[in-house]
């Protein structure tokens, strides 16, 4: 495989702004590190979500669903004496095998079944685990570790970095162009000789995956785990909003949506905490309505007028 | 035998919500996700008149239904319609569709916790037991599922001896082809978008009457609904009967015997079964 | 004048819609380097016999075999990849791609796979036989009606199918692209391609086929050279009203 020079370009530009995003804790300040971690949380979820839904739109709420997964298993994980680290591959596997189970109901379906299916798998998760707990006697789970927010921020970080590459890779790959002619017409993939099933089933897994990840690293943190917290639905709903808001047809384009809608979120959370389902449903709206193809698409559309310009001038 | 019926009242209250969202899935062709918090809202208004003004929810319920009708059809013909215009696809249809009605179902959460707070709301409404065959049951359960078969019944009616029904079943089974006979597809789908929120606030009121509502249970009875209408079939009003009062059944035997907190996991185990083994709905053939 | 060997084969092949028999007991041989018309009058079933050769639909009773291997119980995606490829009635092009990528999807996921380069310069081969090599760049969007036509041909031919299925590729084009169509499909015949046309075009199955099966309400109720087929008068009564040949 040989890259080209404008492969060249925007991998070294990628690195230099992970660097640069690393240098964020040697502020010391503890306000910017907690919305730094929140950012990358989003960053790396949306990332991954895209990377499934852009191409096949299909629209997975499943995201809680993964995270609370991996949440449980780190918390678990550790406190039956298992190192943390050991933890985050064993999420990946479950939340790469759940993913697989969802697939193989849904994803030979309508794409309807399957937003269905994904909305109520955090609810479906949460009650059954919440249903184990009572039969067990637990209320919740204490995660006790020696992890600071510095290291859940810079392990985002990493995560982040590769999620890049993979979602990268993979649109280098066959995977990603099989990807990309399912998303334009199935009908053709089949008869073009693409198990599409397969196909989605597999960019579903990684999506999964990562999400549990994330949910992993994310245990330090919360200390204390419950159900109701870890499988919280609006975590799905905000990486959608998130990621459609940046726009999916670039790889960089959720990262564009999430750095403003968390803000966002968190200045309204903040100062209205009652009005942030309103603002969750008007932010769907304004998705379907204003910005069909996210600030991706606004910022394609501009450079294409500034073009045609120059070609008049 | 009590699980049986007690869930066989609670499948009547899921039937007539589930035809609502079946008119408008089947009909218009669009997947609200914001038929729940229609629900609820039905729910709300029984509340209001119960509490407020003593006005019983079988009355309240001839003002639910011709409000949330109106509502309903603004929606569509406002929102709803623009996107089935703009639609290159039936995929892309599909996605702002359920991004829309999505982001009303928020909209609407976030108005009714304004104006009503996050509170549980229920009231007493024939509180009172009733013995059926020996067992026995609440009065309130056993007047919302007559209410609820009245109603279906009703509707089963308007759709197979009117010419509006006939043309909306049509509508239903072939829109190309119910556009060659001459029938306005625009205008009755609105109506059956209409019609669907307006059958489902009804089963809000009448479901208020005994379970606890708060602003943001939409999405459970939503999901509920989901399962019922592909169990049962798009477009298919035996089998969202039938569905309906089977995922009651079941809801209440999960209930009864394992544990209350696992009734969504219930829907979601037929949901799973239906979908690996008849996706096509329970009475559905196979088409291409 | 058929003499080489048997490349495909439907055996009782027959699909019912609930009560309706859409394709009713067809049987039919296709011969390398052979072009067989399947034709009719319209709802005849020859759309249905070509989904249930490219399994976009599972025949409900019979068996389809290619090279003696069935295949009716496959995907359309393992079909595709053992050589059977399509073109579909209402072209169905990859609307965000360019010419060349629409292309590359048959030459990358076919018959033949081919990655990187060499599935590049194998589309734009497939391009350069359809006439379309100069405008591989060009968005799908800008395309002409038959252009669309070609590069979906382009697409077909890439995956370097064993047998290659034409659903009325020739409707709806004005005489003189009708005349180039029918060339380009004569190249095709002339290179060796084995291949089943669907068509209504009477000139285009005359001078293009070696052989015909006439469809009429599901069943097959001729079989033979063009000449022969369209003399038969069950098929002229088939046709009559329907259909003037």
């Amino acid at each position: 495989m040989s890259l080209a020079k404008r492969d060249w370009q925007s991998i070294t530009l990628s690195a230099v702004l992970l660097a640069v995003a690393a240098c964020l804790p040697l502020t010391g300040d503890a306000y910017m590190l907690s919305i730094g971690i929140t950012i990358a949380m989003y960053a790396v979820l949306a990332t991954s979500w895209a990377l499934f839904s852009g191409p096949t739109h299909f629209i997975s709420l499943a995201t809680a669903a993964f995270f609370g997964l991996g949440t449980y298993t780190t918390a678990i994980g550790i406190e039956n004496g298992l190192n943390y680290w050991v933890t985050l591959p064993i999420a990946a596997i479950l939340g790469a095998v759940l993913a697989a189970l969802v697939g193989l109901a849904t994803l030979r379906l309508s794409g309807v079944y399957f937003v269905i299916f994904t909305l109520g798998l955090a609810e479906l998760v949460r009650q059954v685990v919440t249903w184990g707990q009572n039969v067990s006697g637990q209320k919740g789970l204490y995660v006790l570790t020696d992890i600071t927010e510095v290291h859940i921020y810079l392990q985002l970080l990493v995560l982040g970095g590769i999620v890049y590459l993979t979602g990268w890779a993979i649109g280098r790959s066959r995977l990603g162009f099989a990807l990309r002619i399912i998303g334009d017409d199935e009908e053709v993939a089949r008869h073009s000789g693409i198990n599409t099933s397969r196909a989605k089933i597999l960019l579903f897994m990684v999506s999964g995956a990562t999400a549990a990840v994330v949910g992993s690293m994310l245990a330090p943190r919360y200390i204390y785990i419950e159900p109701a917290l870890a499988f919280t639905p609006m975590l799905s709903f905000l990486v959608v909003i998130m990621a459609l808001l940046g726009g999916t047809g670039r790889l960089w384009g959720p990262l564009v949506g999430v750095i403003p809608f968390t803000l966002l979120w968190e200045a309204i959370s903040a100062s209205f905490p009652n009005q942030t389902t309103l603002l969750l449903g008007l932010s769907f709206l304004v998705i379907v309505y204003l910005l069909p193809r996210g600030f991706v698409g606004l910022i394609e559309s501009g450079k294409r007028k500034m073009r045609e310009r120059e070609a008049f001038a | 035998m009590d699980i049986l019926i007690t869930g066989l009242l609670l499948g009547g209250t899921y039937a007539l919500i589930a035809m609502g969202l079946n008119l408008q899935y089947g009909v218009a062709r669009i997947m609200n996700l914001a038929n729940g918090e229609f629900l609820v809202a039905g729910g709300f208004a029984a509340f209001w008149f119960y509490t407020a003004g003593q006005v019983s929810p079988l009355l309240t319920i001839f003002i639910v239904a011709p409000l949330a009708f109106g509502l309903n059809w603004l929606i569509y013909v406002v929102m709803l319609r623009p996107l089935v215009k703009r639609a290159k696809s039936h995929g892309q249809l599909e996605v702002d569709a359920i991004l829309t009605t999505f982001g009303l179902a928020f909209v609407s959460v976030g108005i009714m916790l304004a104006l009503f707070g996050g509170d549980y709301f229920s009231y007493s409404y024939l509180a009172r037991p009733i013995t059926l065959i020996g067992d026995t049951y609440a009065l309130n359960r056993v007047t919302a599922a007559v209410a609820a078969v009245i109603i279906c019944g009703g509707l089963w009616l308007w759709l197979n001896h009117t010419r509006a029904g006939m043309s909306i079943r049509a509508i239903a089974v072939d829109p190309k082809s119910a556009r060659l006979v001459g029938i306005d597809v625009p205008k009755l789908s609105a109506l059956a978008f209409a019609l669907g929120g307006a059958v489902t606030a009804m089963g809000g009121a009448l479901i208020s009457t005994f379970l606890t509502l708060d602003a943001s249970t939409g999405v459970m009875f939503t999901l509920k609904a989901l399962v019922i209408v592909i169990m049962g079939g798009v477009g298919d009003v035996r089998g969202t009967i039938v569905a309906a009062l089977l995922l009651g059944i079941l809801e209440t035997f999960v209930a009864t015997l394992i544990d209350p907190g696992l009734t969504l996991a219930a829907a979601y185990l037929l949901f799973v079964l239906i979908l690996l083994f008849r996706p096509q709905g329970l009475f559905g053939r196979r088409t291409t | 004048m058929t003499t080489g060997p048997t490349v495909l084969s439907l055996r009782g092949a027959t699909k019912r819609f609930g009560g309706l028999v859409a394709v009713n007991d067809m049987d039919f041989d296709v011969t390398e380097h052979e072009v067989l018309g399947l034709i009719g009058p319209n709802g005849s079933g020859k759309s249905t016999t070509l989904n249930l050769i490219s399994g976009a639909l599972k025949p409900t009773e019979g068996t389809i075999s290619l090279r003696g291997t069935p295949i009716s119980h496959l995907s359309a995606a393992d079909i595709a990849r053992r050589g059977i490829a399509r073109t579909f009635q209402l072209v169905r092009l990859l609307p965000s791609m360019t010419v060349l990528e629409n292309v590359r999807a048959g030459a990358v996921f076919g018959h033949r796979r081919r990655w990187g380069a060499e599935a590049d310069a194998h589309a734009l081969r497939m391009l350069a036989l359809v006439g379309l090599d100069r405008r591989a760049n060009a968005h799908v969007g800008e395309l002409t009606y038959i252009d669309t036509k070609r590069v979906e041909l382009a697409r077909v031919l890439a995956s370097e199918p064993k047998v290659l299925l034409l659903d009325e590729w020739l409707a709806g084009l004005n005489p003189t692209e009708l005349e180039e169509g029918i060339t380009l499909i004569k190249r095709l015949r002339d290179e060796g391609r084995t291949i089943i046309l669907v068509e209504h075009v009477m000139d285009a199955i005359r001078s293009l086929c070696d052989r015909c099966v006439v469809m009429s309400t599901g069943l097959k109720i001729a079989e033979g050279t063009p000449e022969e087929v369209l003399s038969d008068p069950e098929v002229i009564r088939a046709y009559l009203g329907d259909y003037d040949a």
